[in-house]
Parts: structure tokens; C-alpha cells; sequence
């Protein structure tokens, strides 16, 4: 303190005898003497009591990816590939075709039904393929099927094939084939580093720009630097917690993965999370900056629902980007979130070393640096 | 230096003058003013003129109030000397430093509650008070500070489980745990019960008492005048009328006021038995009268000795015809002061 009288003990050090006689009003100054990062563990410790106290952001946060996780692995866990439905148009020659569908190898399941039934089940998605026998065993076959729809393409495919084979046609190149179905190629382990970057995202970025507006709201944040407070331990208080609670999110929603799903990690724990950290940074700076400037509640949700739309539908949370136009697919990758769940599969699922992930790690990096810095000369304190 | 006139300090307050003697030892190295501001203005967005050239002063060890009707200008002012806002144009020293030289040495020594902070509602008192405590180099002790406002019983409350006079009790809290040498406070009365006031006022006191500086800001008259050593009334953005409660009383030119009514009927055929004379004008020749007006129908004269008036008030009402149906003698109030001044103000605007 370079002021050596201060008022008060000028005054103490003159009237202490009367403060006495008067009252005894005058409460001693505790000299206790807060070090640098006083206030950083102070904030720190606040923020962690509140979040542990707001019930909503332990179901949001652990408990909603959970509940996804755990919804779409059961519903879209693996099964055998569905066996198609074939119509045969009841005709002179629709037994000859029944018994050489059942012939092959190929598992079809097929009826005979008359024609007009055949096509309208057809339409209703109730038969993948209709094939019309023309003339009577061994003539002229048709098939009816939908170049749209998958199963359809398939059954019509399988159904040529059997026919074909029963027909006599000889195969001019030998094939072997082996079934191969194990953990690392399911759907559920494609959607987990999924749900886990989705997670990283939505946490970050309501973490970071729901707080502080609502602290902008409440005039706590002008509060706050009207005290000699530093605005860069109170920025950085809010990082660590988000950082604390990435470490959690990452733990349980890989552990529900290996113990329910049995799901097979394959790199370095180390590496994930490091991961996960370069990810929530990058999502705490976009949630930064989202919430810049908003003076209520209501504008900085709806921002917030602006930017992570694109990354909800583009990013490969629930199916591969690859679907997109290749138009796309510069920009798609230009997502932070696209980068993470990359980056994420790549070492999870892969093991890839951080060195293989060098375009992802720069994508998340240059959100980061870039959100960061012009957050800062945006952010509105008061 | 100060060209504010020296008040000899007040006889019946050992500790104030103590306090003054404390205020005279400092102002030798030069730094007797708390706050000091010169030719304020604030203008918002290019238009709305908040503050329209404002000066002040403010001794340490005084507490002043800032007072006037809500929108007059008095958030913006002591967020200006705050530092929480910047002025469109004019200067601004703190304890003889600027915000732009010594923000961080200034922080430390200013203790601020603002008008309506809601504080995070899931902390307790006490880690609401432990938090405020740790941003500051030396603050006091929590336990403390916490006796002294009566919250210790809701040490562990949830902040948002508290009453509204405990809230603003929490605010100063988090203020005066700063042990700051300026304590601002931003209407900290307003809208709290006549026991949670009391309460609030002995706290400013006593931080006064041990000789630190207070500037608040109020609409309540009453509070002033209990509160403040000096003040000013700030309407549109200026300060209209400025010195100790006693002075403006003064200014009103009498002490007293005295109330009265008389008979309706009578007195309007009275207006016309007067040689024309209006009734205002009666009451205004009475011996002693400095003012009249008409405030909810009661007729208000400013007087110097109410035992002259009043004889003289009673013989011209009967004089007149009249009955007398009310009529009270009390103390001129700061309230009596606002009356007066923005009363004109307003009729010279329209």
C-alpha cells in the first residue's frame, strides 16, 4: 500500500482511547494479507459450490449424454442384416421361381400372392421386390423394385443372384467369403467420441456464455470489477471449472462405453484428454464471445442455438459427414466440432498419435486463439 | 486549497471531531478531499444529457449524500466517481488520484454496493463474504464483518433465501469487507422496511465514526437529513441546491412550517370581500411569513417564529369570516427544501 495514513488508523492511532470511552465501537483491522492467486481459488471454488447446487447442470451435463448415448446404442445396436421380403406375381411359372429362390445360398424370403396384391404390398413397403414370371418355368423373369429405397436395390440384387445360381451360371472368379463383426466397427462406437465432442460443445458453450450473461444480468460482473478483482483470474476460473467438468463428462461417457457397450479404447488416455481439453478451450472461447455483448438471458440462448446448429447437423455426431455434397466438405471440416469428433475417433477408436491429428489440432487451436482474442475486445463487463 | 469553507467540528461528537483532527493530519500531505469533481457531463448515445456539468467535493470523513428525484442523475454521477463508467467530459479525482493513473490503488481503498446487485443466489452469506474478501490485498475479517451487520445467524444461508433488508445488509457486507477508506452506496435504503432503514443507518454511522468517507445517494429526505453532513440536490443533471440539511433549512428563509385549512365556502366568499385582494396575498402580509403554497389542500407557510404568526394567522382568518378546521406547526424538512426547488423548477420548464 503506498499510502502510509490511511484515515481510519490515522484516526485509531489518534482517538483510540475515546473510541473506548465512546462505545467501544471500533472493530480492529484483521491484517490478513491475500496472496496473488487468493481470488483465482476463491472464484474457483465458488463456481464449482454453484454448479454442484444448480441441479439442471448435473442432468445436462452427465446424465442427458448418458441417457443419448445409452437410447441410440440399444437402438441401433448390430443385428444381422434384415432378410428382404420378395412378392412373386402368381403365374404359370411363379413355383418354378419360389423354389429356385430357395435354392441358393441367399437368404430371401419369398411368397406367392397374386399380382395385384404383390404390387400394392409392394407400394406399402410391406414387399421389398415383386418379380413377374413371364411364360412358364425357365422364361422370361421381371423385377419390380425401387432404385430409392436400399433394401430394395439390395433384395433385387440377392434375388438376381439366387436366381442366376439356380439358372446354372457359373462363377469365373472363385471367392471366399468370412464373416467379420467386432468392437471398433459398431455403430455405437462411431457414436460415442460423437456424443463426447457433442458434449464438449454444448457444455463449453452454455457454460461459459449462460454464466456470464446471467452474471451480466444480475450486475454481478459490474460487481465484480468494482473490486480490485482481476477480470483475468475471473476469466480463468470459469476455464478451469470447465475444465474440471470436461475431465468428468470424458470419464463417464467413456466408461458407460466400455463397461455397457464394451467398447475397446485404443489410444492413449493421455491423449484424449488432452483432446478434450484443446476442445472445451476451443468451445469456451466460442461461448466467450457468444456472450460478448448479449445483455439478457433470451439473446445469447438463441446465438448460442445460431452457432452450434450447423455443428449439430454437419459435424458427424450421428453419422458420417461423408453424406454431404463434396462441395461441402471443405467447410465441414472447418467446423471446430468436426475437427474434435475427428480427432476424437481417430484416437479413440484407431489409436492415432496426436502427431497423425496435425489439420484437426489446428483447426481447434485457430477457433480458440481467434475467439479468445476477439472476445476480449468485445467483452462488456458492466 | 479546498475552497469549500472549514466547518468547526460538531461538539457533541468526541469521534468526530477525532475524525476531523485525523482529516486535518492528512490534509497536510495534501490529500484532505475524498473525492473531488469538476464540470462532469455524461451524455448517452449523443442525446440523453444524464449529467450536465456537475462539481463537487467531498471532505474525508464526511458523509455525503447525493439526492433527487429518481432519473435525476444520480446513478450516473457516482458510477463516474465509481470508475465504473466513463464521462463524456470533465475530471475525477479519488483520494487525489485519478482512475487512469491508480485504477488498482483505488479499487483497494473503495468499498461499493450498487443499486439492485442480486448476488449468486446458491453461495451462502458466508462464501459470498469470503469470495469479496479475497479480492482484496488486506481485507477484514469475515467473521467479523458479518457480526457487525447481524447476518451472522444466516452465515449459511443461501443468498437467495434471504429477506430483502438481509440482501442489502449482504451488499454493504460485501462493501465494507473491502476495510475500504470510501464507502459508495447507491440507494441502500430504497425499498426496504422502517426497522431494516434503522438498521442500515447505524452500519453507515459507525463506518463514519471510525473515520471513513461515505457517499450515497437517496430519494428519502429523511435519510439525508438523519445521514448526511452535507449534501446536494441533483435535478436534470445539476445540482441545484447544495450544503449541510441545516443550510438548505435555512434557505427556505424560516424554520418552521405552519399548516392550516379553513372553511371552503367561506373562504371563497372571503376572496371576494377583500377588496380583491387574493387569499395567498393575506397570508403572505402576515408578520413573520417568508413563503406560501398550496400543498394537498392545505395552505403551507415557511415561518421564522411561529408564537408571532400564528396570533396574527388566527385574527385574519376570523377577520375574514372564516372556521379554521386544521392547522399544525412542525420543524421545516429537507422534504420542505425539495418541495421548494424543484416546485420552481418544474414551473419554469412549462
Amino acid at each position: 500500500m503506498s499510502a502510509p495514513l490511511r484515515t481510519d488508523e490515522a484516526a485509531k492511532a489518534a482517538g483510540a482511547p475515546s473510541a473506548i470511552v465512546e462505545g467501544g465501537a471500533r472493530k480492529p483491522v484483521v491484517a490478513r494479507q491475500n496472496g496473488r492467486w487468493t481470488a483465482y481459488w476463491h472464484l474457483l471454488g465458488a463456481r464449482l459450490k454453484e454448479m454442484k447446487r444448480e441441479p439442471e447442470v448435473i442432468f445436462w451435463v452427465f446424465l442427458f449424454p448418458l441417457l443419448l448415448a445409452f437410447g441410440l446404442g440399444i437402438a441401433f445396436r448390430s443385428r444381422p442384416a434384415s432378410i428382404p421380403n420378395v412378392a412373386i406375381a402368381a403365374g404359370p411359372g411363379a413355383d418354378a421361381v419360389l423354389q429356385m429362390a430357395q435354392r441358393s445360398p441367399q437368404s430371401l424370403h419369398g411368397q406367392i400372392v397374386p399380382e395385384a396384391e404383390a404390387l400394392d404390398g409392394f407400394r406399402l413397403g410391406r414387399y421389398d421386390l415383386v418379380i413377374i414370371p413371364h411364360g412358364d418355368a425357365g422364361g422370361e423373369v421381371e423385377y419390380r423394385y425401387d432404385p430409392a429405397r436400399p433394401e430394395s436395390v439390395l433384395a433385387k440384387a440377392q434375388a438376381d443372384d439366387a436366381l442366376q445360381a439356380a439358372a446354372g451360371r457359373q462363377n469365373p472368379l472363385p471367392a471366399a467369403e468370412r464373416a467379420f463383426s467386432e468392437p471398433g466397427a459398431r455403430y455405437i462406437d462411431f457414436l460415442i467420441p460423437g456424443l463426447l465432442g457433442m458434449n464438449l460443445m454444448n457444455s463449453g458453450m452454455w457454460g461459459m456464455g449462460f454464466v456470464l450473461v446471467d452474471y451480466r444480468q444480475r450486475k454481478l460482473l459490474k460487481r465484480y470489477v468494482a473490486t480490485p478483482m482481476r477480470r483475468s483470474d475471473f476469466l480463468l476460473a470459469l476455464a478451469s471449472s470447465r475444465l474440471i467438468l470436461m475431465v468428468l463428462e470424458l470419464g463417464l461417457l467413456l466408461g458407460l462405453g466400455i463397461l455397457f457397450f464394451h467398447m475397446r479404447v485404443v489410444g492413449s488416455w493421455l491423449a484424449i484428454v488432452l483432446l478434450g481439453a484443446l476442445g472445451a478451450g476451443a468451445f469456451a472461447g466460442l461461448g466467450l464471445l457468444t456472450a460478448s455483448r448479449a445483455q439478457k438471458i433470451e439473446t445469447v440462448s438463441g446465438l448460442m442455438n445460431l452457432v452450434m446448429m450447423p455443428m449439430w447437423v454437419f459435424s458427424g455426431v450421428f453419422f458420417s459427414y461423408e453424406r454431404f455434397p463434396a462441395v461441402l466438405q471443405p467447410l465441414i471440416r472447418a467446423l471446430p466440432l468436426t475437427a474434435l469428433n475427428d480427432a476424437l475417433r481417430a484416437t479413440i477408436l484407431q489409436g492415432a498419435p496426436l502427431a497423425a491429428q496435425a489439420g484437426n489440432l489446428a483447426v481447434l487451436v485457430a477457433w480458440m486463439a481467434i475467439s479468445f482474442l476477439l472476445a476480449l475486445s468485445w467483452f462488456r463487463w458492466t | 486549497m479546498s475552497p469549500l469553507k472549514q466547518r468547526p467540528p460538531k461538539n457533541e461528537s468526541l469521534q468526530k471531531r477525532l475524525t476531523h483532527k485525523a482529516a486535518q493530519f492528512v490534509r497536510i500531505e495534501g490529500m484532505g478531499l475524498a473525492i473531488e469533481c469538476r464540470g462532469l457531463r455524461k451524455t448517452y448515445d449523443g442525446k440523453v444529457e444524464a449529467l450536465r456539468g456537475l462539481d463537487l467535493e467531498i471532505r474525508e470523513g464526511e458523509c455525503f449524500g447525493l439526492l433527487g428525484p429518481n432519473g435525476a442523475g444520480k446513478t450516473t454521477a457516482i458510477e463516474i466517481l465509481e470508475g465504473l463508467l466513463a464521462a463524456t467530459s470533465g475530471e475525477v479525482r479519488i483520494l487525489g488520484r485519478t482512475w487512469q493513473s491508480h485504477p488498482r490503488e483505488l479499487r483497494e481503498w473503495l468499498g461499493i454496493s450498487l443499486q439492485e446487485t442480486r448476488l449468486a443466489e446458491k453461495l451462502t452469506v458466508r462464501e459470498t463474504i469470503e469470495l469479496f474478501a479475497s479480492f482484496y490485498r488486506q481485507p477484514r475479517s469475515a467473521h467479523e464483518v458479518l457480526a457487525e451487520l447481524e447476518l451472522t445467524e444466516k452465515s449459511d444461508a443461501w443468498v437467495g433465501k434471504l429477506s430483502g433488508g438481509q440482501r442489502q445488509r449482504l451488499a454493504v457486507a460485501t462493501a465494507l469487507v473491502a476495510n475500504p477508506r470510501i464507502l459508495f452506496l447507491d440507494e441502500p435504503t430504497t425499498g426496504l422496511d422502517p426497522q431494516s432503514r434503522r438498521q442500515l443507518w447505524d452500519i453507515i454511522r459507525e463506518f463514519q465514526r471510525a473515520g471513513g468517507t461515505v457517499l450515497l445517494t437517496t430519494h428519502y429526505m429523511d435519510e439525508a437529513e438523519r445521514l448526511c453532513d452535507r449534501l446536494a440536490i441533483i435535478d436534470h443533471g445539476q445540482i441545484i441546491a447544495g450544503g449541510s440539511p441545516a443550510e438548505l433549512i435555512e434557505r427556505l428563509g424560516g424554520q418552521h412550517m405552519v399548516e392550516f385549512a379553513i372553511d371552503g365556502a367561506s373562504s371563497h366568499e372571503a376572496k371576494k370581500t377583500t377588496n380583491g385582494k387574493h387569499m395567498q396575498e393575506v397570508w403572505r402580509s402576515l408578520p413573520g411569513v417568508e413563503s406560501v403554497h398550496a400543498d394537498n389542500g392545505l395552505v403551507c407557510l415557511t415561518v421564522r417564529q411561529p408564537h408571532v404568526t400564528i396570533p396574527a394567522l388566527l385574527e385574519a382568518v376570523s377577520q375574514q369570516g372564516a372556521r379554521l378546521l386544521h392547522l399544525t406547526t412542525r420543524q421545516a424538512s429537507l422534504e420542505d427544501v425539495f418541495v421548494r426547488l424543484t416546485g420552481r423548477h418544474l414551473r419554469e420548464e412549462s
